[in-house]
């Protein structure tokens, strides 16, 4: 589908992996080396507060860890399984109801041993963020990522 | 939808919370539970293939694991404070300590830290088989005032 871009099938691959970002409904709208942005439309289920129908801060969260650890893959030049080491979230003001939210994500430092990201969450203008969040990652190296998961993420296998 | 607003005054009156819970969709997405001893509430992430992260692990969602945090948070406060209104999540900081495993119930406990006319600290621990066996812990603050 997109053969021209190895970032955006390595990440759709990944998220499409992931069974509660699917049950959350994300999608992967661009990558590159250097970013990558989800979209989360919006949904009833997700509302945190019945009043005014914001969704809650844990769906943002999910979106952010999510946001950052598929940027972490796409950061490496190997398949690694990098745990999430913390994540530390700025809820800058409230998500409007009833539009997507998009997560662009960066990792703007990877070492030998820790990844860090940082991750914007905004509705069309990123200059207007509902919440900001970076993120360490721990790489467990190549060698001990399991095989199946490296084969789904390359494409060699299917999920 | 004054519904919630009735429901949430309807708790405070006789301490029953679980009408609250009821109504928030994202609680109930994620399947959280709760369990109260006295003045001590204990909430619980049920065991549910929907909140797997890595299903090659498998692993609950690290964001499940922190929503559920941010969540167990929000219904302690509005438990112990006879507020009206939902709080606001300002900010939160989450260190990961172990793989929340599939196949399991999550726990949490929370303990507010400090509460002002206008803003609470909350620190959230979260574990599986032990309370000292952490998966996870967490820091959070909230606007209390609408």
């Amino acid at each position: 589908m997109h053969e021209e871009n190895p970032y955006l099938d390595r990440a759709a691959r990944f998220i499409s992996l992931l069974k509660h970002t699917q049950v959350l409904g994300m999608k992967i709208s661009d990558a590159s080396a250097d970013s990558l942005t989800i979209e989360l439309p919006y949904n009833i289920s997700h509302v945190g507060n019945p009043t005014t129908g914001v969704i809650h801060g844990g769906v943002l969260t999910t979106l952010m860890d999510t946001a950052c650890g598929t940027m972490v893959i796409n950061a490496l030049p190997e398949i690694e399984l990098c745990p999430t080491l913390d994540l530390r979230v700025d809820y800058v003001r409230a998500a409007e109801p009833n539009e997507s939210i998009f997560a662009l994500a960066q990792a703007y430092r990877v070492s030998r041993n820790v990844v860090f990201t940082r991750c914007t969450v905004h509705q069309g203008d990123v200059d207007k963020p509902v919440a900001n969040c970076v993120a360490t990652f721990m790489r467990i190296g190549s060698h001990l990522t399991p095989t199946s998961m490296k084969d789904v993420l390359l494409g060699k296998a299917g999920i | 939808m004054a519904i919630f607003e009735d429901t949430l005054k309807q708790a405070n009156i006789d301490g029953d919370y679980r009408p609250v819970v009821d109504l928030i969709p994202y609680a109930k997405l994620i399947g959280l539970d709760f369990d109260r001893f006295g003045q001590d509430v204990i909430f619980k992430l049920p065991d549910n293939p929907d909140n797997i992260g890595n299903p090659i692990l498998p692993a609950v969602h690290g964001g499940v694991v922190g929503g559920f945090m941010e969540m167990a948070a929000v219904i302690h406060l509005v438990m112990m404070m006879d507020t009206p209104a939902m709080p606001k999540i300002v900010d939160f900081s989450l260190d990961y300590l172990r793989a929340a495993k599939g196949g399991r119930d999550t726990f949490a406990e929370c303990q507010v830290v400090r509460q002002g006319s206008r803003v609470a600290n909350v620190v959230i621990n979260a574990w599986q088989t032990r309370r000292e066996e952490s998966v996870a812990i967490a820091r959070a603050h909230f606007l209390l005032a609408p």
